[in-house]
């Protein structure tokens, strides 16, 4: 029998019908190359998250391969000359190997780290981006309050992670933490007794930890940002306002191909960026450190920088500790576990906080400008404020140390700062919104400022300014609405003055030919107008 | 069904030879919701001098990434490893291997970036947003199916299942969670009191008072400690100095004279007959959060905890006289065995480390 030959040009169609007869995937397949993306730089803050979760989940199953959390008692006896003969814990020792006794171990425990901090980084800047612009308004309360969440998962994953190499410093953190857990009123020599096995340090604190550090935790994020990208899907994403983008439109490029390349090369980008970090720069070299001894610490103990505000709220504190009836509430109680409960609480209701006090039951798609939304932007600005006296407080000692002040007036400028600060933040932002506003509005009036003075018969100057609008018959220009968009300030924006010439070393074009200054109705760039123009 | 006549459309077929693919995106484009309102190639005629050259730097950049990666693969099997001490080649292992690889993916990242940027058409698609709430007539029926489910079920007409569900709601809840708080529990007052007792007591060394020794277990005799000196010391015990006896460290400090007179004087009456001459010892373990309080300041006479910075006053009972401690360090006491080495003369009176609730 001769066998049919294979026509490999329809091999790909074919291949096609015969999965669609079986999943009928054509439609939704086509609707989702099609789904449109707006573009804006912010909207790539959460995408560094995104991307370094992928580098933690492939890094640290790396990590695992060598890692053995037990706390059992051993000699070092590893390549790191200065270590040998020490007694330390299999944990600690593990970490050492994975640093000197595997090959390019000690590559992918700095990119884990890297990765983690830049995770939280890119998780907190995200956030600033979701609050300032209300993106966090209604229909996507639920996706703000799973990122509220996903930002204390990150921060408990990254925790434990820093908890389990066992060094002096991961030591440290676990004995505050436990000190932490014992301040809470009734249970918490109970809930600490349970959680270690009985006192700090125990010998099964880090085999839990591990569990929670490698399976738990990930799996809970991984969960939290499916849900997170799917309400994203489901709900589209917003954009900002300009021409032909209204609160019921997405103008964009489709995800296919556009999107996905800009995309999928960002993601190597942050990846890029994670593996020359990982290998160039030097992150918690643990064998400074030596292993963990309850007896041994050395000044300037700082934790990861996401765990550094609380480091500073509990500087900052003073010593109230409250007695009575023979019990104890201890002060750490306040700045460690009340004060994160405030700070979990505030924002998982502020947007409906917000929405009740503007009266405002709208569905929103469309972004505002931080400074279009003064309130918002200055309380933004106060949380910000709040946050970064108690960063700073976390390591007051350092900057005490090298800027020769004394401790003591650091912690006190901290306890001050973090009363004073923030209503200054607030009201220096409000005014900032204000005048921005304030200026945007101007040119919308009179047009933008030209630079050039004019003087006039009475001896006064004037700056000429050019018109954004028409003008009427005697020359003055009627006021555009004010739309809550960027507005052209300098004359190159508006085409007035041609842009240099393009290409780095030598012109791959020639110089755009001079335009005239753009008339009225030429305020925005051609293609925009094309979108106007394209909308029905 | 190849021709498809959407509501206020013009019916659009298919298969019409007349139709580019294009025209096909744009209908497949149009059905899903989507808009394409420009759309423009980079480079209309194809081929010139600036295309060309864009290609040419992408394709640079595909080949340098390339490279770099073979580069990590060669650094990674063949760039000498091992840990030596002293500066030596392997010492760039690391680095090399951060350099190639981040360099090859940051060159993949800018060429993909500059294809979608540079040579992929300019495109501004409108997709319709689907608003709000479902209709009513929708939310009616689900509201209706939902309802129904419940008269399927006629829990309300059957109080006796009613509440027989609740117990097995409640016993399985209750079995699901036993497991977990069963398996960890552990009472912090059973057998004893874990967290008001240190190494210094007795009972762990057959009922004899426990030495003071270094870390490495050797006793302490007076002079061995200089005037003004301070010396880390653990309980005389099997491990004592081992993180299975955390809150044991015990910082055992020799005052001048004048200091020690203070101290003396200063003794509150839970720390009456705990110093031993010029000797106090004081639980290095801080009140606070448990950091070890170990910066001593042999001028001012004051122990700082690095953690965060609480300190206290040696002549004053070591008493918090800055940062968030509230409590003075627990003083041990202490005394001279037949032998003459440092013993503490019983457990520490108060309980060691950070408060809790039953602490009093």
């Amino acid at each position: 029998m001769k066998r049919r030959k294979i026509d490999l040009a329809a091999l790909p169609g074919a291949s096609a019908r015969e999965v669609d007869e079986r999943l009928q995937v054509a439609t939704p397949l086509r609707r989702l190359f099609n789904k449109v993306f707006p573009d804006h730089w912010s909207f790539l803050l959460g995408e560094i998250a995104l991307y370094s979760f992928i580098v933690l989940l492939l890094t640290g199953t790396f990590l695992t391969l060598f890692f053995d959390p037990s706390m059992a008692e051993v000699k070092y006896n590893g390549s790191f000359v200065p270590l040998r003969g020490i007694e330390m814990t299999k944990a600690y020792e593990t970490a050492l190997n994975i640093s000197f006794d595997v090959r390019g171990g000690l590559i992918m425990r700095q990119m884990h780290h890297w990765a983690a901090l830049l995770f939280m980084a890119a998780i907190v800047v995200h956030m600033f981006r979701v609050f300032f612009t209300g993106a966090f308004r209604k229909p996507r309360e639920l996706n703000w309050i799973i990122g509220v969440l996903l930002f204390w998962m990150g921060f408990t994953e990254g925790f434990a992670g820093y908890s389990l190499p066992d060094d002096a410093l991961s030591g440290t953190g676990l004995r505050i933490a436990s000190a932490i857990m014992l301040s809470i009123p009734v249970a918490g020599t109970w809930i600490t007794t349970s959680l270690f096995g009985g006192e700090f340090p125990g010998t099964e604190i880090l085999p839990r930890l591990y569990i929670v550090h490698v399976l738990l935790l990930p799996g809970v994020l991984l969960a939290l940002i499916a849900a997170h990208m799917g309400l994203l899907v489901k709900q589209k994403h917003t954009q900002w306002p300009g021409p032909g983008r209204t609160n019921s439109n997405v103008v964009g490029v489709r995800m296919f191909p556009g999107f996905a390349v800009k995309a999928g090369g960002f993601f190597m980008l942050v990846f890029g960026v994670i593996a020359l970090m990982g290998g160039l720069l030097q992150i918690n070299p643990i064998w400074l450190f030596g292993p963990y001894e309850a007896a041994v610490v050395s000044a300037a103990s700082q934790p990861d920088w996401y765990v550094m505000f609380l480091d500073g709220s509990t500087r900052l504190m003073p010593a109230w500790e409250i007695r009575a009836f023979g019990y104890t509430i201890p002060a750490l109680l306040w700045p460690t576990l009340v004060l994160p409960a405030f700070l979990t609480i505030l924002p998982l209701i502020y947007p409906f906080i917000e929405a009740r006090f503007l009266k405002d039951r709208a569905s929103h798609h469309l972004l505002q400008r931080p400074r279009d939304v003064p309130f918002r932007t200055a309380l933004g600005a106060m949380s910000i404020a709040f946050y970064m006296v108690l960063a700073l407080s976390g390591g007051n000692d350092v900057i005490a140390d090298k800027f020769h002040i004394s401790l003591n007036a650091m912690t006190w400028a901290g306890r001050i700062g973090l009363l004073i600060a923030p209503p200054l933040a607030y009201f220096i932002t409000y005014r900032i919104c204000l005048g921005l506003q304030q200026h945007d509005r101007e040119v919308l009036a009179h047009g933008v400022e030209t630079g050039i003075i004019r003087r006039l018969p009475d001896g006064r100057f004037m700056e000429v300014h050019q018109p954004l609008s028409p003008v009427d018959e005697h020359g003055h220009p009627t006021e555009l609405p004010y739309a809550g968009w960027v507005v052209p300030k300098k004359m190159n924006r508006l085409g007035a003055v041609a842009p240099a010439i393009r290409g780095f070393f030598f012109p791959i074009e020639k110089p755009a030919p001079p335009q005239p200054p753009a008339g009225p109705a030429e305020v925005e760039t051609p293609e925009r107008d094309e979108v106007t123009s394209g909308h029905r | 069904m190849s021709t498809h006549v959407p509501d206020g459309q013009e019916p659009f077929d298919v298969e019409d030879p007349a139709l580019t693919r294009f025209d096909l995106v744009r209908e497949g484009a149009r059905r899903d919701g989507v808009e394409i309102v420009h759309y423009k190639p980079r480079f209309p005629v194809p081929g010139t001098k600036v295309e060309r050259r864009i290609e040419r730097s992408i394709a640079l950049m595909l080949v340098l990434c390339g490279l770099f990666a073979l580069a990590f693969v060669v650094a990674y099997i063949w760039w000498p490893w091992e840990y030596k001490t002293g500066a030596n080649i392997n010492k760039w292992y690391t680095p090399v291997l951060g350099f190639t690889l981040g360099m090859s993916l940051v060159l993949l990242a800018v060429a993909i970036i500059t294809w979608g940027k540079k040579l992929l058409p300019e495109e501004i698609s409108v997709q319709e947003r689907h608003e709000g709430a479902s209709t009513p007539d929708e939310a009616a029926l689900t509201a209706a199916t939902i309802g129904n489910m419940g008269d399927e079920l006629g829990i309300q007409r059957r109080p006796l299942l009613k509440a027989a569900v609740l117990l097995p709601g409640l016993g399985l809840g209750a079995a699901a969670v036993a497991p977990l708080v069963g398996g960890l529990i552990r009472s912090p007052h059973e057998p004893d009191a874990i967290f008001f007792e240190t190494g210094f007591n007795p009972k762990f060394n057959h009922g004899q008072p426990v030495r003071l020794v270094r870390e490495d277990g050797t006793p302490i005799r007076p002079e061995e400690v200089s005037v003004g000196g301070q010396m880390t010391v653990f309980p005389g015990i099997p491990g004592g100095a081992t993180n299975k006896w955390a809150d044991s460290p015990t910082l055992l400090i020799h005052l001048r004279p004048e200091d020690a007179a203070i101290t003396l004087e200063n003794a509150k009456p839970v720390n009456e007959g705990a110093q031993w001459g010029n000797f106090v010892a004081y639980s290095k373990i801080c009140t606070h959060a448990g950091c070890p309080a170990s910066l001593y300041e042999q001028q001012t006479n004051r122990l700082l905890c690095p953690c965060h910075q609480s300190q206290f006053n040696i002549t004053d009972n070591a008493r918090p006289i800055f940062g968030p401690a509230s409590r003075s360090l627990p003083q041990l006491p202490i005394g001279r065995d037949a032998e003459g080495y440092f013993i503490a003369t019983s457990d520490y009176r108060v309980a060691v480390g950070p408060a809790f609730w039953e602490r009093p």
